[in-house]
């Protein structure tokens, strides 16, 4: 009794519904109170919560009560669902629902825009907190018919529109309720992304690190203006921190974007939700510990169309292998315990979802656990608890099905939302799906029926013959139409309560009848236990390996004791080269240089013959990074490489194979004060974080010249400030007074406003960070010297410095060393003047000097740069080749950790079969810190499993494609070939 | 103010003397004799201790330093030191371009798609300061190529010490070059287009464009036409077989295609250029006699899982099928790395190739393919004494250090606008 009372107040507060006071002008006013109770399903109420035979009580849009025995009050409905199952319907917690994409603004003028275009905002366009999905918000029936007939009862949605991206909103797909009943919840969540808005054409960001650096300064603004610093009113840092206690909801789309999203922001406090890509299995360990929330699509890609051997040697195995093991990545994020939701977001046709995600259970992901992803999870993502389950006081969003909902052959009935139904499949329509004995004048025929509902279509054989037909059924009525050769008969007939025959009357041309039957023919499992087995082994995907590219290593190098005995050791020292010396390689230094060394449990190589160097090292590599040039301003001091460093990138391996061992990757030279550097080690395998040195040197990227003067953009760039060589100088005045005043600003103590830019110019001014300049004509690398006299620093580097050996004395006297091309010219009006003979020319007046590449392809093979210096102004070997090693050692203040073959340095070393300065010279071994990354006989090994794992996949797509799957044309992948002029 | 402007003038004239190109050597008018050197005679062979003679521009003598004959004129004692014939870039494009990024001093492509009649050689200038680099490393010759289109125009073949392209020229007007269209390509992902590489179905349209271009020009030029059609009348060549035709392809299906449809039309002198999937094909280039140019050995590879030293190996892979094959240009920065065509050799030497091999690539091997090898490309008597003396290896930067180069027997200057700005700078460090 007291459980009734409880039950009707419950019902008295639900029935005060919103609407109820407005006025009826169309008659009288009805109510229909109705409660319907569900009896004899199979109840899920949580993925975890099973209820056989139970009943579901639903009033009002809600769930009243649910279980095995439910009170059933008076005036209910009663609606037997025997043998069906019922599940909460499905929760997208990621989707664009209702809510159009913005229309790019096109302009006839390309001329760039750098200012924002709204006035009492934030100062860039792409940062739009204050924008609310209900402004835009239009329910579309169409797309919520597509989502109720996946199972899906409530949708997310929001404007994917600009990095940061305010508010959405919380939808119940109920087309036949007006928006006051179905919207949820109005700001439901807030969204960002590193994808700039369409709706501006403000240039900055123009990269991924731009992105990165927007929203740290945006943060750092927005608590600035919490704090009332700010005169003015900015509409978006105010929606901003309104915002701050929601759900933060980021779009990354792939695990290097998900690790950097969450990197951006683990420091400021906030644990984003992130959209993932789908390829987090790639790196599962650092996915599991950014401990974020995911929100993965299930988009897999179909097998490639392989069958012409001319395109299909152009798909790399990463690809070819992506289409095998996607499909695992649900497992996989499942097994180590990342909590997920699962979205219908990126995928092109809503049909494939459930295909996919059965495809995902075969591969082990878990009933139990995409159930969750589909409702709980996301539910309790967004902090709801009245969505995703069939709880009393949830919403009776539920889905009606044949059985398992995961199993390819089940039939979605109905799909209830807020307690209305919407009718997917007719669960009346029986099911005829079947083989079955068709008997008509003594004639046997086959009749194979198949499809769901409504849309049962069957085919007709008579022994191996196809037999023309048609078929409908109707209104539990089954008409078939067959085409013999003595002319047509036309059945008609009905199901015999059970669905396992069918009868009814037949006609000839003639009009004769006659009767037909049709008797179900009972298949037998004939799937022995074996090839169930080879069946499970098939599905068995390929092994990830780091990167999870060809040449990728299935397990990262150890550090291992090796001893290289009796090399020519070319130490890049005073020593100069040592004539069939041992090296001792241990714990990841070099730990002896001597004769006769042995070492218990070392690995010996015999250097017989061989020549053993330090690795070499390239001051100025575009490598391995997802971005270049951030040129949406003419400072971009704010930005690092260190962001989107791409562990993933082939040129690591081949780099390798060159003899490389650090890099330093630079900013390209689109701005005169570009971005922070990266220095990293070639640690092939290892995440960007792991590649990164660790403590290293700060470095920054400056540029002089033509680049930043925007000469060869074309007629269009001509308004971004400098256009000159006279306003680059002003441009590093003013940003290093303004750097050098906040700086005083901030040392007194006084209240300051955060700035990224000033900050790391203020670094460089305090001689913590260092600086690498892109130069090229004598007037500015004498000019920029000038400027940091001014502000009482050096520059440390000079790069490129094809005019250095004009200036060579002055750029003594500042004390500034030089990192250059070893040939290149003519390319450019300002590298006229560049000739081969300037790194000679200026070690000669004592600068250190190194060879730099700037070129993925001139990286590889530094070793013969360096030779060139011999052929140009004839520097002797040993000075030759300390240009690629401890020099430009020395330009990254390095040369006490690596760069040289020295006792208590990093073990960074290259076993060569020849001189190295000779052109006949290959790397045989690439060591870093004591663990083999290169080993030549090895990459033998790699090149024949990548044909082997190659043909295997090749083998399987045409056997996919012969069996009939969908097929798509392959995509070539498109290195990019990153210059400092790169964008 | 007149006056400052005529002196401004007389100024300009003056430096521009100053910082001009190498003077073209004086024809030879005295025999020389190098003994001692370790002779690469570009066929394969090698002499050590070489004496070789030449005079009047042509070589006259190539042996054994031990050889009893009387030395000529100027000796050279050339010990320890190599010497080599000169090296031809095949496929080049010096001279067309001066400065990549400054479009005024850029010939190199031609408005138009059918461009027989456009001919490299009248725009080919002599005076470049990016082709007097070439000397210094034992380039000397040069195929001058301009590009762009499907015909992108007739070459010529050059030498590097000349007043004007007249004097320049070894061979003019040798080849005309196609680029010939690829059967696979892309969708426009910027029109909306699915970007994966798919067949091209304009492919047998693009051919049949091709095909029927030479087979129009064929006819008009075996009939009496009254109206000359410049650009049929430029093919002439290639149907009477004074010229070549080159034709830049690549895969195994396009390179079968060229070779098929060319010998149907009647054009026999054949050169495939950069011919990607070449060794797949290699007994069709065998049976009609069709050399390859190659491209650089310094790239990168194509596939993102290919091989890492699959460029470096390119020259041998092809050679193991007996494809006789030389080294061309085009790419990034051409005009300007031309220089480095030894060192292209040099490291497809370090990857399978015997070195005498991997120098015949850029010496007779280019020579037979331009046309040239009866008076260049090898250190024979008789032929042209284009040649230089280097410390070391010259397939090397650490051994290719010349010391004297002769063009025609001129002794040519190894200086250069570079190794001007050199001196000139280190003479500022010395007196400072």
């Amino acid at each position: 009794m007291r459980k009734l009372l409880l039950l009707c107040s419950l019902l008295l507060v639900m029935s005060a519904n919103a609407q109820d006071y407005f006025p009826t002008n169309t008659g009288v006013k009805t109510t229909k109170n109705t409660v319907i109770a569900f009896q004899n399903a199979t109840i899920y109420v949580t993925p975890q919560k099973k209820i056989k035979k139970g009943t579901l009580l639903i009033k009002d849009g809600k769930v009243v009560a649910v279980g095995k025995k439910v009170q059933i009050p008076t005036g209910t409905k009663i609606i037997d669902v025997k043998g069906k199952t019922i599940y909460p319907s499905f929760i997208d917690i990621y989707a664009d629902f209702g809510i159009a994409k913005p229309k790019r603004v096109r302009s006839n003028n390309r001329t760039p825009q750098y200012d924002a275009s709204r006035d009492g905002y934030y100062w860039n366009d792409h940062i739009r907190p204050e924008t609310r999905a209900t402004q835009s918000f239009k329910f579309d029936t169409k797309k919520a018919k597509n989502y109720l007939e996946a199972g899906f009862g409530v949708v997310n949605t929001h404007l994917q529109d600009g990095i940061i991206r305010g508010n959405g909103m919380l939808v119940a797909l109920n087309p036949n309720a007006s928006d006051a009943y179905r919207i949820l919840e109005n700001t439901s969540a807030q969204y960002l992304s590193f994808t700039k808005s369409l709706q501006s054409r403000q240039s900055y960001p123009t990269s991924r690190m731009g992105a990165m650096a927007l929203l740290r300064q945006t943060y750092l603004d927005a608590d600035w203006y919490a704090k009332g610093h700010v005169k003015n009113k900015d509409a978006s840092l105010a929606a901003l921190n309104k915002n701050k206690n929601l759900v933060q909801i980021f779009e990354a789309g792939n695990h290097l974007d998900a690790l950097r999203a969450d990197k951006v922001g683990d420091e400021f406090g906030i644990q984003y939700t992130i959209v993932g890509g789908g390829d987090e299995f790639e790196r599962i360990a650092d996915i599991k510990k950014t401990n974020a929330n995911f929100i993965i699509p299930i988009n897999f890609r179909k097998p490639y169309d392989v069958s012409n051997p001319n395109i299909s040697k152009n798909i790399p195995l990463s690809d070819l292998r992506k289409w095998n093991q996607e499909p695992t990545n649900l497992a996989v994020l499942d097994k180590n315990g990342v909590n997920f939701a699962l979205t219908m977001h990126s995928l092109k046709s809503m049909d494939a979802f459930h295909k996919n995600l059965q495809k995902a259970i075969e591969l082990g992901f878990s009933k139990e656990s995409a159930l969750a992803a589909l409702t709980t999870n996301p539910a309790k993502m967004l902090g709801s608890t009245n969505i995703g389950n069939l709880q009393p006081g949830s919403h009776a969003n539920f889905i009606i099905t044949s059985g398992d909902i995961f199993d390819a052959k089940t039939t979605l009935y109905e799909n209830w939302v807020q307690g209305a139904k919407n009718v997917i499949n007719d669960r009346h329509i029986k099911d005829l799906t079947g083989s079955y004995n068709l008997a008509l004048n003594d004639v046997n025929y086959t009749l194979t029926i198949s499809g769901k509902g409504a849309k049962q279509t069957a085919a007709v054989k008579l022994g191996d013959q196809k037999v023309k037909s048609k078929f409908s059924f109707k209104d539990n009525w089954i008409h078939i139409t067959l085409n013999e050769a003595n002319g047509y008969a036309r059945l008609v007939g009905q199901t015999i309560n059970t669905t396992n025959a069918l009868q009814g009357t037949a006609y000839d041309d003639a009009g004769n009848e006659t009767s037909w039957t049709a008797v179900k023919q009972v298949k037998k499992d004939k799937k022995t236990k074996k090839d169930k087995k080879k069946q499970k082994k098939d599905l068995k995907p390929f092994p990830v390996s780091y990167p999870n590219v060809g040449y990728g290593n299935y397990e990262i190098p150890n550090q291992e004791t090796i001893l290289i005995k009796n090399a020519t050791v070319w130490t890049s020292e005073a020593a100069g080269n040592l004539e069939n010396t041992d090296v001792l390689i241990s714990k990841g230094k070099i730990e002896k240089i001597g004769k006769n060394l042995s070492a218990k449990a070392a690995r010996v190589i015999d250097g017989t013959g061989k020549h053993l160097t330090a690795g070499i090292i390239d001051e100025h590599s575009h490598i391995a990074t997802s971005a270049v040039n951030e040129s949406g301003h003419n400072s971009t001091a704010e930005v690092t490489i260190e962001d989107v460093v791409n562990p993933n990138d082939m040129n690591i391996y081949r780099n390798l194979a060159g003899g490389v061992t650090t890099i330093q990757i630079l900013h390209g030279s689109a701005n005169p004060i570009g971005g922070r550097s990266a220095i990293i080690k070639l640690k092939w395998g290892e995440n960007a974080a792991g590649m990164l040195l660790k403590n290293s040197p700060k470095y920054i990227k400056f540029a002089l010249g033509e680049n930043v003067k925007q000469s060869n953009w074309g007629a269009s760039n001509t308004i971004r400030f400098p256009q000159t060589r006279m306003g680059t100088e002003q441009v590093f005045i003013d940003y290093f007074q303004r750097a050098k005043e906040y700086d005083a600003l901030k040392k007194s103590g006084n209240p300051y406003r955060k700035d990224m830019e000033l900050e790391t110019l203020a670094e460089i001014i305090n001689k913590e960070r260092f600086i690498s300049c892109h130069s090229y004509v004598q007037s500015e690398i004498n000019m920029l010297m000038k400027v940091a006299e001014k502000f009482d620093f050096n520059i440390n580097t000079y790069t490129h410095i094809l005019e250095g050996y004009k200036v060579a004395d002055k750029m003594k006297a500042h004390g500034v060393g030089a990192s250059t091309f070893s040939d290149w010219w003519a390319y450019k009006y300002e590298v006229l003047d560049a000739i081969p003979y300037n790194a000679a020319i200026m070690a000669n007046q004592g600068i250190t000097v190194a060879i730099n590449s700037d070129d993925r392809e001139m990286s590889r093979r530094l070793n013969q740069e360096a030779a060139k210096t011999i052929k140009y102004g004839g520097m002797s070997e040993l000075e030759a080749w300390k240009m690629v090693t401890i020099n430009p050692a020395k330009l990254l203040h390095l040369d006490t950790r690596t760069g040289s073959i020295k006792i208590g340095k990093d073990a960074d070393v290259v076993l060569w079969n020849h001189n190295p300065l000779s052109i006949y010279s290959k790397a045989e071994k690439t060591i870093i810190d004591g663990a083999v990354y290169f080993d030549i006989e090895s990459d033998l090994a790699k090149r024949k499993a990548i044909q082997t794992e190659k043909s295997k996949l090749i083998k399987m797509m045409l056997d996919a494609k012969m069996g009939g799957g969908a097929t798509q044309m392959p995509k070539k992948k498109r290195n990019r070939n990153f210059h400092c002029d790169s964008e | 103010m007149k006056n400052i402007f005529i002196y401004s003038l007389l100024y300009f004239f003056w430096i521009g003397n100053l910082v001009a190109q190498q003077t073209p050597a004086v024809q030879q008018t005295q025999a020389y004799s190098i003994e001692g050197a370790t002779a690469h005679l570009g066929t394969g062979a090698v002499i050590e201790n070489s004496l070789l003679i030449f005079n009047n521009g042509k070589i006259t003598f190539v042996g054994k330093a031990t050889a009893k004959i009387a030395r000529q004129g100027t000796r050279i004692d050339a010990t320890g030191k190599h010497v080599y014939p000169g090296f031809i870039a095949a496929n080049a494009s010096l001279g067309l371009v001066e400065i990549d990024a400054v479009r005024a001093t850029d010939d190199e492509d031609e408005v138009g798609s059918m461009l027989p009649h456009i001919r490299s050689l009248i725009a080919y200038n002599a005076e470049s300061k990016v082709v007097e680099s070439m000397r210094p490393n034992g380039v000397l010759m040069g195929q001058i190529t301009p590009r762009g289109g499907t015909i992108s125009g007739t070459s010529s073949v050059v030498q590097f010490d000349a007043w004007n392209w007249e004097d320049a020229a070894i061979k003019k007007d040798d080849a005309i070059h196609i680029n010939w269209p690829g059967s696979l390509t892309r969708g426009r992902w910027w029109m909306g287009e699915d970007p994966a590489l798919k067949l091209d179905p304009k492919y047998g349209e693009n051919i049949q464009k091709i095909v029927t271009y030479f087979a129009d020009a064929k006819r008009y030029l075996s009939s009496n036409q009254k109206r000359e059609n410049i650009p049929f009348a430029a093919t002439k060549g290639l149907f009477n077989g004074s010229q070549k035709l080159f034709i830049h392809a690549n895969g195994e299906k396009e390179i079968t295609d060229v070779i098929t449809n060319m010998k149907a039309i009647g054009i026999h002198n054949l050169v495939l250029v950069h011919a990607k999937g070449a060794e797949n094909v290699a007994n069709l280039l065998l049976k009609n006699n069709v050399p390859v140019v190659i491209e650089r050995s310094h790239r990168i590879p194509e596939g993102e899982d290919d091989d890492f030293d699959l460029s470096y190996r390119n020259a041998k892979i092809l050679m193991d099928k007996g494809i006789t094959v030389g080294i061309g240009m085009e790419g990034q920065m051409e005009r300007m790395n031309t220089r480095n065509l030894p060192f292209y050799a040099g490291t497809y030497a370090a990857y399978g190739v015997e070195r005498e091999e991997a120098l015949k690539m850029i010496t007779l091997n280019n020579a037979k393919i331009l046309g040239v090898d009866s008076f260049v490309g090898s250190l024979e008597v008789g032929k042209d004494a284009t040649l230089f003396i280097s410390e070391g290896d010259a397939l090397e930067m650490k051994g290719n250090i010349l010391t004297d180069a002769f063009i025609q027997g001129r002794k040519i200057s190894l200086e250069t606008h570079q190794t001007k700005l050199w001196k000139r700078y280190s003479n500022k460090y010395k007196t400072n």
